[in-house]
């Protein structure tokens, strides 16, 4: 074998299904709401993971999707999971249309350990992310944040409009701090008039003005549909960075065959 | 609370409802082929390609892709099923079974494990009673074309009867163990074992 991908320590734990209550819920895009959840066992996540989420019909037909964790490991008690709607989901379409606050929701969790970004991993970091896929990069940037971490951070989101940014407000007020955190959008339907990010889809032009400052020991964390996970991970290679530091997570409806 | 929980006002769409032999616990059908892989698709020009057994046997062997390809291949039709709950069935595959490969070499009565290593450094660990006997086998074609890299080409190992995850894309060989150890996510809170009929999906999953 030429490389060897790093496995971290992870202390194995058993993962119960638990029943969590909805305490909040937030309306982020047009077709994507995030969910503040309630855990009566409740244990800190590494930003990156997901939990599982089953749904139980009265004559006992089950069903089970994975959602990524927005929220950092320091928000305590809970979890946000941050859900696309899917005109064609099971999971997702109920998320959206019959849950609201108050409600139960069975879960287990967190689940997933090489996806996982931790203050103590270091970076400097290159995030890219499409879609929905920029939930679990926004638990490592709150969580980043929540420890007050200095690492470095570019953050590359691709939407296809302005309307379409998850989380907007929060990456502008993020980005405008001055903390180290840099983000760049890049829309590929639609732009306001008076747009001055990317206009197209990730490049590598694109991908070698983001990743260069952030030199070549760069760790780079990608999350979203296949098309443009496949197309990042790949062109960074091409740039020279490792395979190794390279870390990639398909995320959103399933594409094509 | 008595009785099982109840999702309120959840009914089911139920259009994904497979047959219920085929379809195991918690999972959904799929039309589409997913791509999950931990980082970047390796690109391995087949000049440069190999696959080893080695281990636990009394001479371990090497075939190049030409030599690899001119092995007794056949098709197979089999269901697969990801831990990330998707289920795909009667996929169309052609390739190498594992008992023509380990027809050639001499398996040490000690091996009761193997442990599938890649290009990209991924690797799983298998009970070796569960890759033979027609139950697995090595993947170079996958309905009728060359196997895309993306899904694990130019060849990936199909163990059909465990999560896919078991089913290594761009398998570079097995090493033959005496002991059970533990690959690349099944050190990372995933099941040791991963039959999908029990759901073993997560560290300390079981059934019985």
């Amino acid at each position: 074998m030429e490389t060897e991908l790093i496995k971290d320590e992870v202390v194995p734990r058993i993962l119960e299904w638990q029943i969590s209550t909805v305490v909040k819920v937030r309306l982020e895009t047009q077709n994507v709401k995030t969910f503040t959840l309630a855990l009566p066992n409740w244990t800190a996540h590494r930003a990156g993971q997901h939990y599982d989420v089953r749904l139980t019909a009265p004559d006992g037909y089950q069903t089970q999707r994975s959602y990524s964790i927005g929220s950092s490991p320091e928000q305590r008690g809970e979890i946000e999971l941050t859900v696309e709607r899917l005109e064609e989901g099971e999971v997702s379409t109920y998320l959206h249309d019959v849950l609201i606050l108050g409600d139960q929701v069975e879960l287990r969790g967190p689940i997933g350990g090489y996806f996982v970004w931790e203050a103590s991993i270091g970076g400097p970091l290159l995030l890219v992310a499409g879609g929905s896929g920029i939930v679990p990069l926004m638990a490592m940037i709150r969580h980043r944040r929540a420890v007050g971490s200095n690492v470095p951070v570019r953050l590359l989101y691709s939407s296809r409009t302005y309307e379409d940014i998850i989380y907007r407000d929060e990456l502008e007020m993020l980005h405008m701090d001055r903390s180290g955190l840099e983000v760049f959008h890049t829309l590929t339907r639609a732009r306001p008039q008076l747009w001055d990010g990317y206009k197209r889809r990730i490049d590598m032009q694109m991908l070698e003005e983001i990743a260069k400052p952030l030199g070549k020991d760069l760790k780079a964390y990608i999350c979203g549909p296949t098309s443009l996970v496949e197309g990042v991970a790949n062109g960074l290679v091409t740039l020279g960075i490792p395979a190794v530091q390279i870390r990639t997570e398909r995320f959103g409806p399933t594409g094509t065959t | 609370m008595s009785g099982p929980f109840l999702s309120r006002g959840f009914i089911g769409k139920r259009s994904q409802d497979g047959p219920a032999d085929r379809v195991p616990p918690g999972q959904y059908l799929t039309r589409d082929f997913p791509v999950l892989s931990a980082g970047p698709t390796p690109h391995t020009s087949l000049d440069r390609w190999s696959f080893e057994i080695n281990g636990l046997v009394r001479q371990p062997v090497r075939w190049s892709w030409a030599e690899f390809r001119l092995l007794p291949s056949r098709d197979f039709t089999v269901d697969i099923h990801c831990v990330t709950k998707w289920t795909k069935l009667d996929t169309q595959w052609e390739g190498v079974s594992i008992d023509t490969l380990l027809e050639t070499v001499e398996v040490d009565p000690n091996a009761h494990y193997v442990m599938a290593f890649c290009d990209g450094g991924y690797t799983t660990n298998i009970p070796l009673s569960e890759i033979i006997g027609g139950k697995a086998f090595v993947g170079y074609q996958y309905n009728g074309a060359p196997l895309a890299p993306e899904h694990g080409g130019p060849a990936r190992l199909v163990v059909p009867a465990l999560y896919f995850w078991k089913s290594a894309k761009w398998v570079r060989g097995l090493t033959l163990i005496e002991k059970d150890e533990p690959g690349f996510w099944e050190s990372l809170g995933y099941n040791n074992h991963g039959d999908p009929w029990k759901e073993e999906r997560y560290y300390g999953d079981r059934t019985d």
